[in-house]
């Protein structure tokens, strides 16, 4: 097994609010390991994205409290000074964000906005940078990048800005890669375009921590997958393990409320009743057991995370495999139930 | 198929386009392009179906979805509803027309106004179009029925919208739309803003409805797994032109279009061993820009297939049977009997020629149509 290159340990982050405090993420472990693509899986309030930009360091607020470790390169970067985050930044760990049209400053341009990062964690001179500038965003696809470079970020279309945020991302090699929602903004026919540039750059990415909630985009680039709900990881596993064989009722009813362009259509959507829970006031136990058509009288109590069906996968759901197996396949599918 | 003879049908669209006129100058206000949002679109809606209607941004979906409800007017073509042409009536002339048509917005966030409640907003289009004759008390007990209808529950009737989540306020649109008992909705993304989880109940809650009222839906939306689960029939759209329509399974199994087999391409599916086993077409490049669209084909500047005549003849729609058409040169996953068989729509374009796609192989037709 590939060596472990930033553990997550016990991770909580709390944001106090008018309304009261907000476990946006309640105990979170994982560990990233050399080479891998890791997907956090989720919906909106999920604490994904929390738990992403909490590792870059940039959720620390005069509201927000954390408690936990955060290991990279025998640093911890919860408790590390801006000075060490300014170095592991850009440098070390690089983030690509959903919304290409908001991530690149408007009013520099293109080139320099890439050369300014090469030049701040290097000693290079502003021709160098320039020319490795130019060499990155060839790299990335965008055609003349000679003449491209000189364009500010108005004048390119959203597709084209995300192979800049991603060229800008790549200009120091950076060990990691976190992408928030890399493809959530942009159209089908380009996020294929964006997805295949991220394949063939695997290589140069090292590891990559991607965030979505699209589990197409995750089938396809994933090795690793950890779902999130209510601020909690509620099951993680292989790629193969989690689509297969997946052990936690709420991935049986993300994967079959899915509307899929393949394969035979459903008569009706297997459906998850109800909403996302509160963040303020979450549901004591099992944060899933309000909308779980499964519950019984355990789930009262938080199931631990915990190796049950063998393998690398480990969730938070007292049934056995066995009783899983016989409750989650709905017409074929997997999902939960059919309900309005 | 346009005319009047189709009884059948609820909403004909002939020739619409919709074009945005971009000014500029100080003083007198030029125009100097125009932004064809929707070019030369035909089509009619048959009662009871759901129309689903694809594409990628700026594709003239929503304009489309709007010219249908006369909230734009249109630049040319007609859209008759129940036989009446609605594109020439004044607003007076319309306001009783409206109670038939209905609109659901994709954004449950800015579609609520959040200085009312929840009564208010589903109870004022009754009051509006005169069902108050019953008093303020038989409205209340019908927007209390509509809210239970769509998942809600009575008390909700005094809450602000403020109070609910993403997928109840899309459920407090939707009772807003059905409260004038409508014979057509225009849902414009409806489930786009919406967490998976949620956005399979409002699909179902939307089929129920339909079944329960009888109503028409024109769906559109850039999720095709989700216009595949609701439509009878599906519109692709590029450019502003329509390039393909088609019974909804027929389009995902056999899609003619290259674009349209482009797009299902390009939508990862969430099963890994399948993922990996298919072969994706990567379309290059972005769309082109509406202001100024390539000739002829308008698909051709991305088109893996494209030859000389894509770029020199706009393809008319074809039909190849089952009410699937076309709008190609080179179709794709067709056999040469079909394309033999093939005829030019009615539906198709003005500005499109009638020139048939040769069938592959047949150098002696295709040397016959160049020369004449």
């Amino acid at each position: 097994m590939a060596e472990a290159l930033l553990t997550v340990e016990d991770l909580r982050v709390g944001f106090e609010t008018d309304d009261g405090r907000v476990q946006a993420v309640d105990g979170v472990s994982f560990e990233l390991r050399e080479g891998e693509v890791l997907a956090i899986v989720g919906e909106s309030g999920s604490g994904k994205s929390v738990t992403a930009q909490t590792i870059m360091g940039l959720t620390r607020s005069p509201n927000a409290a954390f408690e936990g470790r955060i290991g990279f390169e025998g640093e911890d970067l919860l408790n590390a000074s801006q000075e060490q985050l300014r170095r592991v930044r850009g440098n070390e760990i690089a983030m690509i964000f959903q919304d290409p049209m908001t991530s690149l400053h408007p009013v520099y341009k293109l080139g320099w906005q890439i050369a300014e990062q090469i030049q701040a964690h290097e000693q290079v001179s502003k021709a160098d940078a320039r020319e490795r500038a130019t060499e990155l965003l060839r790299r990335v696809g965008i055609p003349s990048p000679e003449s491209r470079i000189d364009n500010y970020p108005h004048e390119f279309s959203g597709g084209m800005r995300q192979r800049a945020m991603i060229a800008m991302a790549l200009a120091n090699s950076p060990r990691i890669l976190i992408a928030d929602e890399p493809t959530t903004a942009l159209d089908v026919t380009i996020q294929a375009q964006i997805i295949s540039l991220i394949g063939d750059l695997r290589s140069e990415l090292g590891s990559v921590i991607l965030i979505t909630h699209d589990l197409g985009v995750v089938a396809e680039i994933a090795d690793r997958v950890l779902v999130m709900y209510g601020g909690m990881v509620v099951e993680q596993g292989t790629l193969e393990e989690l689509f297969y064989n997946p052990q936690h009722p709420y991935t049986w009813g993300l994967l079959g409320s899915l509307a899929r362009v393949d394969g035979v259509k459903p008569r009706r959507l297997p459906s998850i009743a109800g909403a996302p829970p509160s963040l303020i006031a979450p549901p004591k136990g099992c944060r899933f057991r309000t909308r779980c058509p499964h519950e019984f009288d355990r789930c009262a109590e938080l199931p631990p995370l915990a190796a049950r069906a063998g393998g690398t996968q480990i969730d938070r759901c007292w049934l056995s495999p066995q009783e899983k197996a016989a409750k989650r396949a709905v017409e074929g599918r997997i999902g939960l139930e059919a309900t309005a | 198929m346009s005319e009047a003879a189709d009884t059948d049908a609820l909403v004909e669209v002939d020739h619409l386009k919709q074009y945005f006129p971009i000014k500029s100058g100080l003083l007198i206000d030029r125009e100097v392009a125009r932004v064809h949002a929707v070019d030369d679109v035909t089509f009619s809606l048959r009662r009871g179906e759901t129309f689903g209607v694809v594409g990628e941004s700026g594709c003239g979906k929503s304009t489309l979805s709007r010219c249908l409800l006369r909230l734009l007017d249109p630049t040319a073509g007609t859209v008759r509803f129940e036989g009446r042409d609605i594109t020439t009536l004044s607003r007076a002339q319309l306001r009783p027309l409206r109670s038939e048509m209905q609109m659901i917005f994709q954004d449950p966030y800015a579609s609520l106004n959040p200085r009312k409640r929840v009564g208010q907003i589903v109870g004022d289009p009754i009051k509006l179009h005169g069902g108050a004759k019953g008093g303020e008390g038989s409205v209340k007990t019908r927007v209390q029925t509509l809210l239970e209808r769509v998942g809600l529950q009575a008390e909700h009737y005094n809450r602000f919208p403020h109070e609910f989540s993403g997928g109840q306020r899309q459920r407090i649109g939707i009772a807003r739309a059905l409260a004038l008992e409508p014979k057509l909705i225009v849902a414009d993304e409806p489930v786009s803003a919406l967490d998976v989880s949620v956005q399979a109940q409002i699909v179902n809650l939307l089929d129920d409805l339909q079944d329960d009222f009888g109503l028409t839906y024109v769906f559109v939306a850039h999720d095709l797994g989700v216009v595949r689960h609701v439509s009878d029939r599906v519109a692709v759209m590029y450019l502003g032109k329509v390039v393909e329509v088609s019974p909804a399974e027929e389009l995902y199994t056999k899609p003619v279009h290259p674009y349209t087999a482009a797009l299902l391409s390009a939508i990862p599916i969430p099963d890994p061993r399948e993922n990996r086993a298919r072969r994706r077409v990567v379309l290059q490049g972005d769309v082109p820009s509406p202001i100024d669209p390539p000739p002829a084909c308008r698909f051709h500047t991305r088109c893996p297939f494209a030859t000389e005549v894509c770029s020199t003849v706009e393809p008319p729609l074809v039909d190849y049977g089952g009410g699937h058409l076309v709008a190609c040169h080179h179709p794709q996953n067709v056999s040469e009997q079909e394309i033999r068989a093939a005829t030019v729509a009615p539906e198709s374009p003005v500005s499109a020629g009638d020139l048939l796609p040769e069938p592959r192989g047949d150098s002696a037709r295709a040397a016959a149509q160049s020369s004449s």
